[in-house]
């Protein structure tokens, strides 16, 4: 049985006398990746905004590499090492790629904070951002304005940014939004590169995608998990069939 | 490896010419500028010091404080106390003294205020600086509405302040000292993630940065500078008043900065020498038919504000470099 990083036991997340995930349990494990799929307003992103501390839990637990998180500010468990990335495009505008995944690196070195030296003299700091462009293929773009390179070049670099920060656990809310064919390839590449070494969430609309990359497939509808297992067994489950996956499921 | 930098903080090379012939400009003033002009000078480069402070506030963390005249007045109020009724005090210890008071409140206040965001930031620092306004309004051990005189300037034992020329230079000195020590900090990790702050915060914490502590450090860095500025404007003028650290004041800084162009200090500076020269000018304008319009310098300066604003977004130190460059292209 691979190592379990990130364990969510019985999340519920009110919204007034909504809830928007209701006793959510899921597990993340190392080299695996874990796909949650499901209609609008299943609750996904919220269970990924409880994982990730953007939002408390009205109840339930999270626990990251062997420590209890629930409660959590983001920025403690992003230390813990978890990353994530953004459904909608969240990056530094206004600066440069590179610069984007530099401070993303500059958050994990020590002396970050310091005040007078040129923040471009910190070698490791400088390596482990190459490094992160170099995974996610933006190395050829680290001078360009971040705001002006395409849709999928700025998917590309909120993964970039979210490895610099060296996470064991990755939370992707769907990494492939408005990709084209060409750029959703190279994606779903780079993700099933990324597996190794990490534990990773994907949520994902792309079935292609899901079904190319998952390990575990999980399926929510109305805050509630229906189904979870081998992707082949989702698929061919009868409830799922008729709540998401409809035609969709059997065009294979 | 090169790093590129954002527009609105990189100044080009004919921004920094001009700036050049600008200090030179500036030690070149007591030469030629009478008594009163010197000393008018001397007061641009205190609000100067005073803008930059606000402008690590404003234009890099993006934290709009209505509060900043505050530090500025604690400062002040600290040489005040300080300052015997019958002889000077030294300046090297009350200069640290006085500028780490501002810092202290700055710490203190800034430990409440900087939790809160966008509106509610500027109405919790506009609130604090008014409690600190009426603490030493209302109070007559600390002046009250009068306010108090500082009979003497600092005593700095290597140089005399009591003579305006020297206390010019002193001044030029520390404009910049401490433009030189924010232009370090704006390219250095602490000034980068300040930045980021201002471009994105939510990212900032989601990337593991503890971004209340950068947000504090920064208000009580700006506090401290605030107050250097403060204890010049005390030491210079002779008297602290309540106003100084009002809400006019407050506002003025703002006023600067915009005015000069945010986020790199040097238009701090700019809006800050801009300002103060067209607040002399509006207040000595003639009556124009029985309507006194030097009496309304702010509606003039309101103009003048929306004018820049509208036509030179980027300040007027932006709107220099945009003809500059006109002019290289036109020369090319």
């Amino acid at each position: 049985m691979p190592e379990v990083l990130l364990k969510a036991e019985r999340l519920t997340k009110r919204f007034g006398g909504l809830a928007a995930v209701n006793g959510v349990s899921i597990e993340l494990w190392r080299d695996r990746i874990h796909a949650v799929i499901g209609p609008n307003g299943a609750g996904k992103s919220t269970l990924t905004n409880l994982l990730s501390g953007d939002l408390p839990p009205s109840s339930g637990t999270v626990q990251l590499a062997g420590r209890d998180v629930t409660g959590w500010n983001p920025e403690k468990i992003s230390r813990q090492g978890l990353g994530r990335s953004y459904q909608k495009t969240n990056i530094f505008a206004p600066f440069s790629v590179w610069e984007n995944v530099r401070l993303a690196a500059q958050s994990r070195a020590p002396h970050a904070a310091r005040w007078l030296s040129s923040a471009t003299n910190f070698e490791a700091v400088n390596a482990r951002c190459a490094r992160a462009l170099e995974l996610s293929g933006l190395q050829d773009r680290r001078h360009a304005v971040a705001g002006a390179i395409s849709h999928g070049e700025q998917r590309q670099l909120e993964i970039a940014m979210t490895l610099a920060t060296g996470p064991q656990v990755l939370l992707l809310d769907e990494p492939l939004a408005g990709m084209g064919v060409a750029e959703a390839e190279r994606m779903v590449a780079l993700l099933l590169k990324l597996k190794k070494d990490h534990a990773m969430l994907l949520v994902e609309h792309d079935m292609d995608a899901v079904f190319a990359l998952a390990d575990h497939l999980t399926v929510m509808v109305n805050g509630q998990v229906i189904a979870s297992g081998a992707p082949a067994d989702v698929r061919a489950d009868a409830n799922v069939q008729s709540a998401y996956l409809g035609e969709e499921g059997t065009h294979e | 490896m090169s790093t590129p930098k954002a527009n609105l903080e990189t100044l080009p090379r004919s921004v920094q010419v001009v700036l050049v012939l600008g200090v030179l400009a500036l030690a070149a003033f007591p030469f030629v500028g009478s008594d009163f002009y010197t000393q008018m000078v001397a007061r641009m480069m205190i609000m100067g010091i005073f803008a930059m402070s606000l402008d690590l506030l404003l234009g890099v963390t993006g934290l709009v404080s209505l509060g900043h005249a505050a530090y500025f007045g604690i400062a002040g109020y600290a040489l005040a106390f300080l300052t015997p009724q019958d002889a000077p005090v030294s300046l090297w210890w009350t200069l640290p003294a006085a500028v780490a008071a501002s810092a202290l409140a700055a710490l203190v206040i800034g430990f409440f205020v900087v939790r809160t965001q966008g509106i509610y930031f500027i109405m919790v620092t506009m609130a604090f600086a008014q409690m600190v306004f009426y603490l030493f309004f209302d109070n007559k051990a600390l002046g009250g509405s009068d306010g108090l005189y500082i009979n003497f300037k600092p005593e700095a034992t290597l140089f005399d302040l009591e003579n305006k020329q020297v206390f010019y230079y002193f001044t030029l000195a520390c404009l910049l000292a401490v433009y030189a020590f924010l232009r370090r900090l704006l390219w250095s990790p602490f000034g980068r993630a300040l930045a980021g702050i201002r471009v994105n915060e939510h990212r900032m914490r989601a990337m593991g940065f503890g971004t209340f502590r950068y947000k504090l450090a920064a208000f009580t860095l700006a506090g401290a500078l605030a107050g250097l500025a403060g204890y010049l404007w005390g030491a210079q003028s002779g008297f602290m008043n309540p106003d100084l650290m009002g809400f006019h004041m407050s506002a003025h800084a703002i006023m600067m900065v915009i005015l000069g162009g945010m986020g790199n200090f040097a238009g701090a500076i700019a809006g800050a020498f801009a300002f103060e020269y067209l607040l002399h000018l509006f207040k000595d304008l003639p009556a124009v038919g029985g309507f006194n319009t030097a009496k309304h310098w702010q509606l003039w300066m309101g103009l003048f504000i929306v004018l820049v604003v509208v036509f030179a977004p980027r300040g007027l130190l932006g709107l220099a470099q945009r003809l500059l460059a006109r002019k290289e292209a036109r020369d090319a």
